[in-house]
């Protein structure tokens, strides 16, 4: 009988075998897999109840985890909830939003690049702490930003984002509705479930950073980008005449389109910068519908249409100019309608780039990574992400929305003993809808420091009073301000 | 039985010193493993340490010296091997105790409960050991214990005392105790089979048709293996338990296939398990249920029945990774039943691959140990019960291990030794001490035979000289 045994325990040599192999696949080769599965409620249980590392903004922590009595060890709270919310989001047990998600490896400290934090309060037995972040927000402008918006009602639906030209850095981020991300980091889990769905069944969509997650037709802002790629062409500078008058003929239709309040732009013939300053429609409709769909979507796409270019916070939508449009169509996307789509931040990266003499730098919310004992782990370098415009052509089109803010459409950013460059945009959607009010600038216009755009989408005045220039141009003015005296 | 001869002049030594050292060791993992739950679950060590360290001490100790006084040849490994595992089981049902979240609220306290079955146990294995001087008169039992067994089988399906625990007809209740019989049963029908096989076994061997190079048996042999089949697939249908199914009838093919050297009894046994199996998939929604979760458990996470318990138990392992999240560091309470079927996932989330591993190293020495008594003993039913009894830790521990661990699908079974459970627990003492028993028949010199020593006939085994107390 001992042959049989003796395959017997082979056979059993082969099933020991297998379990080993197959838990060391499991294990070891399948953990990280494993971990990251969504549904795994293990890792967010312990991430729950870690204490997770600081947002800053300036020295002020915006989000921050204090050491709770309950199952949990921390606490998740956010000092400034409203202002803050659409860029720190929230750290709910279910789910994460804005920074908390697209930082957690940081925070919840298994990133990395805190390895040797983590292995030293491993070997010292103290609970592992997370990193922190450190914003690139201006406290000044955001506070100035958030206040202006909610001057204009409580409910007001719109956004506002400031970048540093030179940099790429986003000084101001701001979007109303807002939330309290303390209802959702909260741990009694019911009231977090009926927060998290009356927000999110909430028409007005608090939820939603509209600073870069909504994107709307952005009316006359846009005329900078047609502008461009007129100068571009190499055939118009800021003195060139171009056709003005009462209306333009779409091409291949019968429709006539008029200027904002029945004007004739001052002339059949006027200047590129006195078609600016007036906000011309027929204008920069004849522009676009001469320089063609090609050249348009070239310099579009330059500026950053058609493509994300925000790394670190999740959520951006991308701006739209469709390379596919007909002729009608290109021509009505010169004063920035038909298809056309954009993000407040994307309007800011067009101001930006033209105050950066031409140049676009990739924006960016996160400054630095800090270890919980505070040393420097990280610093995001600035790049750039496209040249859009020469610097001579940047020059051009700051000296015309220079001529908008003092002559022109865009009076309200005017800062008195600063140069300020601003445009204006009203943009309509829809019949039934208001018109969105839309303002871009950048100051000083010599040694720019700061270029903003504001988007307000709907508030409590009434739809014939909403001119870009009245409701945006105050709360531009304003974060420009904070910025340059602070 | 022709290397027996070569076997005389070799004398085992007893080697208890070695044992006693191995044990020194397995009490460290066992005492020192209750004192990492305290220091993980509460930050101190346990207070009650030296009581309980010493109770197991004791335990130990008396286990040991029943094997001194009574089976002083006896293999030394065995015993360490199955108090280390028992140390850590305790443990580790300790640490799922201390835990006050979710599924583990409700414990109690399992580890003292446990350690009460295991003084249970260990008493029933010095018994055994102390009662059974020669397990040569088991074999008189054979269809006692036969009958034993089927009836054990079958007293869940008794309507008064029989009860269904999470669908399986595996428990029975006697007043305030329950009790799965299959535990018990298993142990008896290996005697059963032993006994059974080792007074048939030539006319089982008798060769039939040949197909493929593997002589099948003849038709008129079927018999028995039918008839196991046929209880195996009864406890499948009636009892819904495909684990037990699967380890009565792997262990008697095991054992058949080593009782008559022919393989072609695993090609029969392997076809007409494979048609039961193909069957009962057919035929049963649970079955099926069973299948589509080990081919996609994560599918199934959120249904009912679904695959909560499998996947939160290979999340619990992948978290652990290679050396585990430390006792009161992982979440094994998220895993129903993590103190009985899934302690392998709760020991893997908390002490890692590491653990895993060396559990599994366990287990595998176990079932060398087994057939290495096997190989040496003198008689043939020594021989056939040692494989039985190794292979049901072999077959126990690939189902279940390789169940929670998604190598196969996933069957009901305790892990032997570190699962709560008291049938378990005492049944598998017992068949230690069996083993035990076996083995020291199997080392003891043989007494010197001064005139038989030459007759190398093929019928040693009938002349050989039995000391029958």
């Amino acid at each position: 009988m001992n042959k049989p045994i003796r395959t017997i325990s082979l056979f059993c040599l082969v099933l020991f075998l297998a379990l080993m192999l197959n838990a060391t696949y499991l294990m070891y080769v399948r953990s990280g897999e494993l971990t990251a599965d969504p549904q795994n409620r293990r890792v967010i249980t312990a991430a729950f109840s870690r204490e997770r590392g600081a947002i800053l903004v300036g020295k002020d922590a915006v989000a921050r985890s204090v050491p709770s009595d309950d199952q949990y060890d921390f606490q998740r709270t956010y000092p400034q909830p409203f202002k803050y919310a659409p860029l720190t989001g929230y750290f709910s047990y279910y789910s994460q939003s804005g920074i908390e998600r697209s930082q957690n490896d940081v925070l919840s400290g298994e990133d990395s690049r805190l390895f040797v934090t983590r292995l030293v309060d491993m070997l010292s037995n103290t609970d592992p702490q997370g990193g922190n972040v450190q914003l690139t927000i201006d406290p000044e402008a955001q506070t100035a930003a958030f206040e202006g918006l909610r001057a204009l009602g409580e409910d007001v639906q719109g956004a506002v984002v400031a970048i540093e030209p030179a940099t790429g850095k986003i000084l101001a981020m701001v979007s109303n509705p807002t939330y309290d991300p303390n209802t959702l980091a909260s741990h009694d889990f019911g009231s977090v479930e009926d927060s998290y769905q009356a927000l999110e069944q909430d028409p007005a969509e608090p939820l939603i950073n509209r600073g870069i997650g909504t994107t709307l037709p952005p009316g006359s802002t846009f005329k900078l980008v047609t502008a461009a790629a007129a100068i571009e062409s190499g055939d118009y500078d800021a003195q060139s005449m171009v056709p003005g008058g009462a209306s333009f003929q779409l091409p291949q239709s019968t429709t006539k389109v008029g200027n904002q309040g029945g004007g004739d732009c001052g002339g059949n013939r006027i200047t590129l910068t006195q078609a600016l300053q007036v906000s011309c429609n027929v204008t920069f409709m004849s522009l676009a519908d001469e320089l063609g769909i090609e050249a348009m979507t070239e310099q579009a796409e330059k500026f950053g249409f058609n493509s994300t270019s925000l790394e670190d916070l999740p959520g951006q939508a991308r701006s739209l100019y469709p390379p596919d449009m007909d002729e009608p169509q290109t021509a009505l996307s010169g004063i920035g309608q038909s298809s056309v789509t954009a993000t407040p931040l994307q309007m800011a990266m067009v101001s930006a780039g033209i105050a950066n003499d031409g140049v676009v730098m990739r924006p960016y919310v996160v400054d630095e990574v800090r270890a919980p004992n505070l040393s420097l782990l990280d610093k995001t370098s600035e790049s750039e992400l496209s040249e859009a415009v020469s610097p001579s052509t940047a020059d051009d089109l700051t000296e015309m929305m220079v001529a908008t803010v003092d002559d022109g459409t865009a009076y309200a950013a005017a800062i008195p003993g600063v140069r300020v460059a601003g445009k204006t945009g009203t943009a309509e959607s829809t019949d039934t809808r208001p018109p969105y009010a839309w303002f871009t600038s950048f100051a000083p216009a010599d040694d720019p420091k700061v270029a903003v755009a504001v988007l307000v989408q709907s508030s409590d005045t009434a739809p014939g009073d909403i001119a870009g220039g009245r409701l945006g141009g105050p709360i531009a003015k304003a974060v420009m301000e904070a910025v340059l005296n602070p | 039985m022709s290397q027996d001869h070569t076997l005389m002049g070799f004398v085992h030594r007893r080697r208890r010193g070695a044992e006693l050292f191995l044990l020194l060791l397995a009490l460290a993992v066992g005492i020192g493993a209750y004192a990492a739950v305290g220091l993980g679950m509460e930050g101190t060590i346990p207070a009650d340490i030296v009581g309980y360290g010493g109770w197991l001490t004791a335990l130990i100790v008396v286990a040991h010296v029943a094997i001194r006084i009574f089976a002083p040849y006896a293999d030394p490994v065995l015993l360490p091997l199955v108090a280390a595992l028992n140390g850590l089981g305790l443990a580790v049902i300790h640490r799922l105790d201390l835990d006050n979240t979710s599924q583990c609220v409700d414990n109690g306290d399992f580890a003292r409960q446990q350690l009460i079955w295991m003084t249970l146990g260990v008493v029933l294995f010095v018994a055994t050991l102390g009662l059974l001087r020669d397990h040569r008169l088991l074999q008189r039992l054979t269809y006692t214990t036969g009958l034993a067994a089927i009836v054990l089988l079958l007293l869940p399906m008794v309507p008064i005392v029989g009860n269904t625990v999470n669908g399986a007809k595996i428990w029975i209740s006697v007043g305030p105790f329950s009790f799965q019989p299959g535990e018990v049963a298993k142990v008896l029908l290996v005697i059963a089979f032993a006994g059974y096989l080792v007074l048939h076994r030539d006319a089982l061997a008798l060769a039939g048709r040949r197909v493929l190079f593997i002589d099948l048996p003849r038709g008129r042999d079927l018999g028995p293996i039918l008839g196991m089949w046929a209880v195996s697939m009864f406890i499948l249908v009636f009892q819904r338990d495909l684990g037990s199914s699967l380890l009565f009838f792997g262990i008697f093919l095991i054992m058949l296939y080593v009782a008559t050297e022919r393989p072609g009894w695993l090609v029969v046994g392997t076809v007409l398990f494979a048609v039961g199996a193909f069957a009962g998939w057919r035929a049963f929604g649970h079955v099926q249920n069973r299948v589509n979760i080990w081919l996609d458990p994560m599918a199934y996470y959120d249904q009912n029945p679904g695959s909560g318990q499998l996947v939160e138990g290979l999340f619990g392992m992948g978290w652990g990774g290679l050396i585990g999240r430390g006792f009161g560091g992982g979440a094994p309470c998220r895993i129903p039943y993590a103190e009985s079927d899934f302690i392998v996932p709760a020991i893997g989330e908390e002490l890692g691959l590491t653990a895993v591993m060396a559990i599994i190293v366990c287990y595998g020495l176990i079932v060398e140990r087994a057939l290495r008594i096997a190989l040496i003993s003198r008689d043939g039913f020594g021989k056939l019960m040692a494989v039985g009894l190794g292979s049901i830790f072999a077959l126990q521990v690939f189902v279940v291990v390789g169940g929670v661990t998604g190598l196969i699908p996933l069957t009901g079974l305790t892990t032997p030794f570190l699962s709560y459970g008291g049938s378990s627990l005492v049944a598998n003492w017992v068949v230690i001490a069996l083993l035990l028993r076996i083995s020291d028949q199997a080392r003891r010199p043989v007494p010197r035979l001064s005139a038989d020593d030459s007759d190398t006939g093929s019928d040693s085994e009938s002349t050989q000289v039995v000391k029958l107390r």
